[in-house]
């Protein structure tokens, strides 16, 4: 039997999707019990969401004022308190919740990390991308590691459906927790567009839009689509869009169904966090860009002319 | 006297096209440059400009590798920092092993903040920072997009999925940089030359008192599968008609 824990992600107010995907990729581990931990504060209805994640043998809540911020420092001996000696596996996204916390658990536990699995070839071994994904290593843990630690990269893994009833079971902590981290604030970018990570379509915009009021095309093209929008580093870089819109290495890595990347050359960088899109459509002026070599539908010419076109065409059913 | 430990790597450089060799045993990196990996570059920038605020008085780099590596450490003394220390080893260290070697140097050297880059540009592991901040009992800042040191707290600003975030951590704490928190200063001449007489010391892992382990094996590697080529269409009609007959819109 392995007993996989699951760090669950969310926002105090909804489960995120890359939750799901985990529990995907834990089921793919042979003989897999999966429990899933949900730690936050007033968290019952996301306990719930999660209880019903098909594939979910149980549900732990840990919910304190203190899990409130999500602050790594505070969550990690509390995974580790629930992970030691329980499970031979604990899973979390690899977003920057996961990213954050899951290596500070996997050091409190003494075990080993794999980051940014792809594939699961056993309860030992599996894929993961390296060199921005210009290579894809085989990593196997040691047989006699009684625990290994993970983040799952979730655009490689569809989410499970919402089909279970899992049992919910309410926990506490006794582990000291720290407070040497303290959360001041954060800024979120509000916007009626759908969520990058999980949105079925993404339209990109990259430096060759030129200005930030440019990029405003972007949204309108989104718009009509009902699309996300994702920026490429030139462009976040240069001032056009911020940095939570980035895809790519150091942005975001998704898996949408559709990715419209206008103005976008197609740096390694970039393609490595759309890889596994299911169609990828390229508008760019220079015939030569490399993303023409990954694209299913390429389209050469000026996107000043050829954006509002499009958003006319689509408009128009 | 207040001072800066800042973690070096040396990486495959950026501009660098990587092949897997063709049995699958690696990833080829004969004869290709090496550079300080980017991340770390910036967190060593950051350390100089805190210095050059007078938040700190010393800025001292380490780095675990090979021999070679004093390359890449000499080119950070050129960039301003004050010592390096070379933890010399002759095969690969895994990450909560270079937390351990790292937190030996942090404890020796009595540090206000460990800065490292947020994740090397080889292994893509994203894991060292976080696992030191955790060995060494003490707050960690991923992601670092603003560093403000004020007394015995730093303010960080974090590059975090849904937007920034902002967190106060007591000191000594690790901070792991991202990309726009600065942008490196170059290298000039007349400081290549001073950095020749720097201190760079090289230790031995066993002088850190840690034994290293090798818990995950790299079995096998592979290129990564590639995209089919798509069609061109010759213009924007072109272009929706083919994506309404696929269904995507």
């Amino acid at each position: 039997m392995n007993n996989i824990l699951i760090v669950a992600e969310h926002d105090g107010r909804s489960l995120n999707a890359a939750t799901a995907k985990c529990v995907n990729c834990a089921s793919q581990i042979p003989d897999a019990r999966i429990q899933v931990l949900v730690l936050g504060h007033e968290v019952a209805g996301i306990a719930q969401q999660a209880a019903t994640l098909a594939g979910v043998h149980s549900v732990l809540v840990a919910d304190r004022s203190d899990n409130q911020h999500q602050l790594a420092a505070v969550l990690a001996p509390q995974v580790a308190h629930w992970a030691r000696g329980q499970v031979t596996h604990v899973l979390g996204p690899s977003t920057t919740f996961g990213k954050d916390l899951m290596p500070r658990v996997a050091a409190l536990l003494d075990a080993p990390q794999l980051s940014d699995i792809m594939a699961v070839e056993s309860a030992r071994r599996f894929l993961r991308p390296i060199y921005a994904g210009n290579a894809i290593v085989t990593v196997e843990v040691a047989a006699d590691e009684p625990l290994l630690v993970a983040t799952v990269r979730t655009a490689s893994f569809a989410a499970v459906a919402h089909s279970g009833s899992a049992d919910i079971t309410a926990v506490t902590c006794p582990a000291e927790l720290p407070s040497h981290t303290r959360f001041v604030s954060v800024s979120a970018v509000s916007s009626d567009r759908p969520d990058l990570q999980t949105a079925p379509r993404v339209v990109s915009g990259g430096r060759a839009l030129g200005s930030s009021d440019n990029f405003k095309l972007i949204d309108d093209l989104a718009a009509v689509l009902g699309a996300a929008v994702g920026a490429s580093r030139a462009a976040v870089d240069a001032g056009y869009a911020p940095n939570e819109l980035q895809v790519g290495q150091t942005g975001k890595i998704i898996a949408p169904e559709l990715y419209i990347a206008v103005g976008i050359s197609g740096a390694i960088q970039h393609m490595t966090g759309i890889k596994d899109a299911r169609t990828i459509v390229a508008i760019n002026k220079d015939a030569d860009a490399p993303i023409f070599e990954s694209a299913d539908l390429g389209l050469v010419g000026d996107l000043f002319v050829i954006l509002p076109q499009l958003r006319e065409l689509l408009a128009r059913r | 006297m207040k001072r800066l430990l800042v973690g070096i790597k040396r990486v495959v450089d950026y501009n660098v096209r990587i092949r897997v060799k063709p049995d699958g045993s690696g990833v080829a990196t004969d004869g290709v440059k090496m550079s300080i990996n980017p991340f770390d570059e910036i967190a060593l920038e950051e350390a100089l400009r805190l210095r050059e605020r007078g938040v700190v008085d010393e800025v001292v780099v380490a780095s675990i590798g090979s021999a070679d590596t004093q390359a890449q450490l000499r080119t950070a003394l050129a960039m301003g920092a004050d010592r390096a220390w070379l933890v010399a080893v002759d095969q690969a260290v895994e990450p909560l092993d270079a937390a351990r070697l790292m937190l030996a140097l942090a404890e020796r050297e009595q540090v206000l903040a460990v800065l490292l880059g947020k994740q090397a540009i080889d292994d893509d592991n994203n894991q060292t920072g976080q696992m030191l901040a955790a060995l060494w009992n003490r707050p960690q800042a991923t992601f670092a997009s603003k560093v403000e040191f004020d007394g015995a707290v730093a303010r960080v600003t974090r590059e975090v999925d849904a937007g920034l975030q902002t967190i106060e951590v007591d000191l000594p704490a690790v901070i792991t940089v991202d990309l726009r928190l600065n942008e490196p200063r170059y290298v000039k001449l007349p400081d290549i030359m001073k950095a020749k007489k720097k201190p760079l010391e090289t230790l031995s892992v066993a002088d850190l008192g840690v034994n290293l382990r090798h818990r995950v094996a790299n079995v096998s590697f592979a290129a990564p599968a590639v995209r089919q080529k798509g069609i061109l269409v010759k213009d924007a009609e072109h272009l929706v008609s083919e994506l309404r007959a696929r269904g995507l819109v």
